[in-house]
């Protein structure tokens, strides 16, 4: 459902054009910001909107859209005791600016998006995989890399078996 | 040491400097709680930076999500925390009721909260043990299974299994309490608060306990805010917050509990933090068991879950932190993504920020105190 | 020469005793040094509510000969890097150190295999070599980390050496000589234990005989399996058997060492009382309390070796309580009535040795650990201080108690009313405060 509150508002006389959609979602506001301008946003949610807490910062893949990933950003403001829901749409290969700056926990949250789904952060002091070996080639939550699939070479290389299944 | 030797003013250098070591805590260690890497910079013994290497637990539960219908992924979330099974299996049959738009009955919704606190009485209880024998007391740990044996039973005799319980179903419960739930929970916690009492006699005035755990790794409110910490970590900094009260869920609105809050946010507090909670935790239970109101355990849903399409988040307060769970559903058998957020990976990421300027012995001190679980970093 | 002449001639020979005296003590202690192992362990078991070793043997009591041959027939593993030599005589130098240490040692006024008139003096001095098998252990065998755990366990016990060292020489004030029999001679004449005299200077001496012997709460630098690895890692099988044996033997000399100087060695409480003679029974009754004990659970073992293992106990028991009582019932003046200082003696010292190794599992199973700085901290910083002061607050006690006629309560409880003072003051305002962040800040804040 579309979402016309204050907060919405406050969020487009601010940033106009950068804030796409807004609406809400079982009781959860959303908002559907422009790539571009996420880093602005997100100071403006910390600094003046008070979303002081980064709660999580993950992505969905949606291959058969033109702009595959979905990079979502979940916010919690304590004073307000509310939370909103950041979403932006990128493309395959096109990189965004890291939050890192904004909310440090965001390191560790972007280096996981990146080794899951090859989102590129731009800025990120140390963009290296987290859970899955450095050497590992493949991203493996994206939708067409399957179930079963494994980088072959790292785990005959690292592993010296055939195969992990 | 004299300020001079001191190489700490420029800990962002990423060349070595003559005298700086690395020494590795590999990821087969008694005191890592897992499989857990930690590269620590040292000048001499103190550490200057350190870094986790994660991800020798990483089993791609968030893939398998997406292959599996969301009865059938509802297991694969107690082997994520798997000291404290029930709490996940609570928050992602509570995410997937709100997609749904279904709620529980109230009867189920008690006895959740009954065996959710039982669950955050044993995970506590696993913590104080291993981190008392961290840092080198070698009795509480013994004392304190003691006590969580009793809970696994009672957990063993309400759904056949003490570890990874798959106790809750997604709209309620599958199995009715059974005939002495009551009575065990009450004969329980009957006893509980005088072996809190035991406990706190051998380490909370202890010389030596206070001696290695005040002014060891200390985080401020406003950084565990920035870093995200959620949970006792935070609680123990300053920010009295709990999502049972900011965000009630199950059946928390309807009982009395203190939030229990420290100043510091060193080692100390959080363990005196987590004392009171397993305190607050038995007072819930209590109240819980007097009026367990009568009714069907298992809401409206059918034998098919399609949510309709859309996503949530929602947050349960686990005894590790804030567990969120991120659902989005695109309308099939099968969710579309499940992102679940971790508190112990979460806390991890303060490490380095709380070890710094420590000696190496107190290393293991401070991860132990943020109470991380590997399955649940890693997942 | 006929053989009556011969035995006379062996008899008449003054090393005869010291010599059986030492077979007693070599073939024995390893024995006994091994059941203290599973006395710990079951002491251990029993204050974690659990039951500790059951299997091998009845109550597990065949436990320390499993593990003796198992450690024999471990395969000898030597790093190849490592200095053979040092790395095979290391554990020799620790466990000679501890033994020689028993010779000056009296078990009883008869069982002492040497009365020197320096007698403390060769103990201490003999258990202090003991660090140098630790540090030849270390640097042997050729790992960093063996070798910093091997210098931070060699530091530790010299730091506590210091206040040992005072503290006993608090005790040596009062006594006067520094023959290990003359000290508990002088408690016998006085009739009361040092202990009562310079209680501070016992509990002085008890937490640095618990960092003497790397016990818990001070076992840093071998616990700390988590980073430095501590010199024993690099031992295997029977070398690290020696290790061990050497540490439970230091834990002996220790507790002998406080016994006799503070406890009253093998002097029964009230020795010199006779209104407290009936405490002569205590050790044949004690003795057969226990075989009546055994006797009474024998019929309740589940196995039938169980059974026989139980009675066979009983059986021991009474025999040494029928040897005990044997001097207390045969008519005076005889022979056997002359053995009751001996052998009571020898029970008493026993006791009192084993009480004090069983404070020191008791302390180990109960405080968390120290880190090593706030351990050398302690050391240097409270313990040495309080020993200074404890030794000026005994000789203050003795000037005014010899000297100027003070009774000995009022002269001895002043001294520990001093010691008392200095040792409020160091614990609050002369205390440093721990390795904390702030100081860090400040330091590196001061640095940039």
């Amino acid at each position: 459902m579309p979402l016309n509150n204050e907060l919405v508002q406050r969020y487009k006389a601010r940033f106009g054009e950068a804030i796409r959609e807004a609406w809400i979602d079982r009781k959860q506001a959303i908002l559907v910001v422009a790539p571009e301008q996420l880093l602005e946003i997100a100071q403006f949610s910390r600094d003046d909107e008070k979303f002081d807490m980064l709660s999580d910062l993950t992505a969905v893949d949606w291959p058969k859209r033109e702009k595959r990933f979905d990079l979502v950003l979940i916010l919690y403001s304590f004073a307000k005791n509310e939370r909103l829901r950041l979403k932006a749409l990128l493309g395959e290969g096109e990189p965004v600016t890291t939050v890192e700056g904004v909310w440090p926990t965001a390191n560790w949250l972007e280096r996981e998006c990146y080794d899951m789904f090859g989102i590129v952060f731009a800025g990120h002091s140390n963009l290296k995989r987290l859970l899955l070996p450095e050497e590992w080639q493949g991203f493996p939550l994206r939708k067409d890399y399957d179930i079963l699939q494994q980088d072959e070479a790292w785990v005959r290389e690292n592993l010296g078996i055939e195969s992990g299944q | 040491m004299p300020p001079s030797d001191i190489r700490g003013s420029n800990v962002e250098t990423t060349v070595l400097g003559a005298d700086e070591i690395i020494l590795n805590m590999g990821p087969q260690h008694p005191s890592t709680h897992g499989v857990l890497r930690v590269k620590l910079f040292l000048d001499g013994e103190k550490v200057v930076k350190s870094e986790c290497v994660i991800g020798y637990l990483h089993r791609g539960v968030e893939k398998i999500a997406e292959h599996r219908s969301y009865q059938q992924f509802a297991p694969y979330v107690d082997r994520m925390d798997y000291v404290a099974a029930v709490s996940n299996g609570l928050g992602y049959c509570e995410a997937v009721e709100k997609l749904m738009g279904v709620e529980a009955p109230p009867r189920a919704r008690v006895i959740r909260t009954i065996l959710t606190e039982m669950q955050r009485i044993a995970s506590h209880l696993f913590w104080l043990g291993t981190h008392a024998l961290d840092i080198g007391a070698l009795t509480p740990l013994f004392y304190c299974l003691r006590e969580r044996e009793e809970i696994l039973k009672i957990f063993e005799k309400y759904c056949g299994a003490r570890l990874t319980t798959h106790a809750f179903r997604i709209g309620g419960l599958q199995y009715e309490a059974y005939d002495e739930l009551e009575k065990d929970v009450e004969r329980f916690c009957q006893g509980f608060d005088k072996r809190v009492d035991e406990y706190e006699a051998l380490l909370t005035q202890n010389r030596i306990w206070v001696g290695r755990t005040k002014g060891i790794g200390i985080i401020s409110a406003a950084d565990a805010i920035a870093m995200g910490v959620t949970g006792p970590v935070l609680r123990a900094s300053g920010v009295e917050w709990d999502l049972r009260k900011a965000a009630p869920y199950a059946a928390y609105d309807q009982y009395k509990f203190k939030i229990p809050t420290e100043k510091t946010g060193d080692t100390y507090d959080r363990y005196l933090v987590r004392m009171e909670e397993m305190r607050q935790s038995r007072l819930i239970c209590l109240q819980a068991i007097e009026n367990i109101p009568a009714g069907p355990i298992l809401g409206k849903v059918g034998k098919v879950l399609k949510p309709p399409p859309g996503e949530v988040y929602h947050a349960i307060e686990a005894p590790k932190g804030e567990l969120g769970y991120y659902i989005v559903s695109d309308g099939t058998t099968q969710p579309y993504r499940v992102r679940i957020r971790p508190p112990s990976l979460i806390n991890l990421e303060a490490l380095d920020q709380m070890i710094r300027g420590h000696l190496v012995a107190d290393v293991v001190a401070i991860i132990g105190t943020l109470d991380i679980v590997l399955g649940e970093v890693d997942r | 020469m006929n053989l009556s002449a011969i035995v006379a001639a062996v008899l008449a020979w003054p090393y005869l005793w010291p010599l059986v005296f030492v077979l007693v003590i070599v073939l024995v202690l390893p024995l006994v040094a091994g059941y203290i192992v599973l006395v710990e362990r079951k002491v251990m078991a029993d204050m974690q509510v659990r039951l500790g070793p059951m299997r091998v043997g009845p109550h597990g009591l065949l436990q320390p000969i499993a593990d003796a041959v198992k450690l024999l027939l471990k395969e000898d593993i030597i790093p190849e890097s490592a200095d053979k030599a040092i790395f095979w005589g290391a554990p020799l130098v620790s466990v000679t150190a501890a033994m020689l240490a028993l010779a000056a040692i009296p078990i009883g006024p008869f069982f002492q295999i040497a009365d020197l008139n320096i007698g403390l003096l060769y103990v201490l001095g003999i258990s202090a070599l003991g660090i140098f098998g630790i540090v030849f252990g270390g640097w042997a065998s050729n790992s960093h980390y063996s070798l910093l755990g091997a210098l931070r366990s060699a530091a530790q016990l010299l730091s506590y050496e210091t206040s040992a060292g005072l503290a006993i020489v608090s005790a040596l004030l009062l006594a006067g000589t520094l023959s290990m029999r003359g000290i508990v001679q002088v408690q016998d004449d006085e009739g009361v234990w040092l202990i009562f005299a310079a209680p501070i200077g016992f509990f002085i001496y008890l937490v640095a005989s618990i960092a003497e012997t790397n016990r818990a709460p001070f076992d840093m630098p071998e616990a700390e399996s988590e980073l430095v690895a501590g010199y024993m890692t690099e031992y295997s099988g029977f070398r690290w058997a020696l290790y061990f044996l050497a540490e439970y033997t230091n834990m002996i000399v220790v507790s002998a060492i406080a016994t006799t100087l503070f406890l009253g060695g093998w002097l029964r409480p009230f020795a010199g009382t006779s209104l407290f003679n009936f405490l002569d029974f205590f050790p044949p009754l004690s003795l057969l309390g226990v075989a009546v004990y055994c006797l009474y659970r024998a019929p309740k073992q589940p196995v039938a070796v169980q059974k026989m293992f139980m009675v066979g106990v009983s059986g021991l028991c009474a025999v040494v309580a029928l040897i005990l009582a044997a001097p207390l019932l045969a008519p005076s003046g005889s022979f056997l009535a002359g053995a009751k200082d001996g052998l009571h003696g020898g029970f008493w010292f026993l006791l009192k040795v084993s009480t004090y190794i069983y404070v020191f599992m008791w302390l180990r199973f109960t405080f968390p650990r120290y880190r090593f700085d706030q351990l050398m901290r302690l050391g240097w910083q409270f313990l040495v201080p309080l020993s200074i002061a404890n030794v000026m607050g005994v000789a203050g006690a003795l000037v005014l108690h010899r000297q100027f006629g003070w009774g000995r309560v009022p002269s001895f409880g002043l001294s520990v009313i001093f010691t008392l003072a200095v040792a409020a003051y160091l614990l609050t305002v002369g205390e440093n405060p721990p390795h904390t962040r702030e100081g860090k800040e400040e330091e590196i804040a001061g640095n940039a």
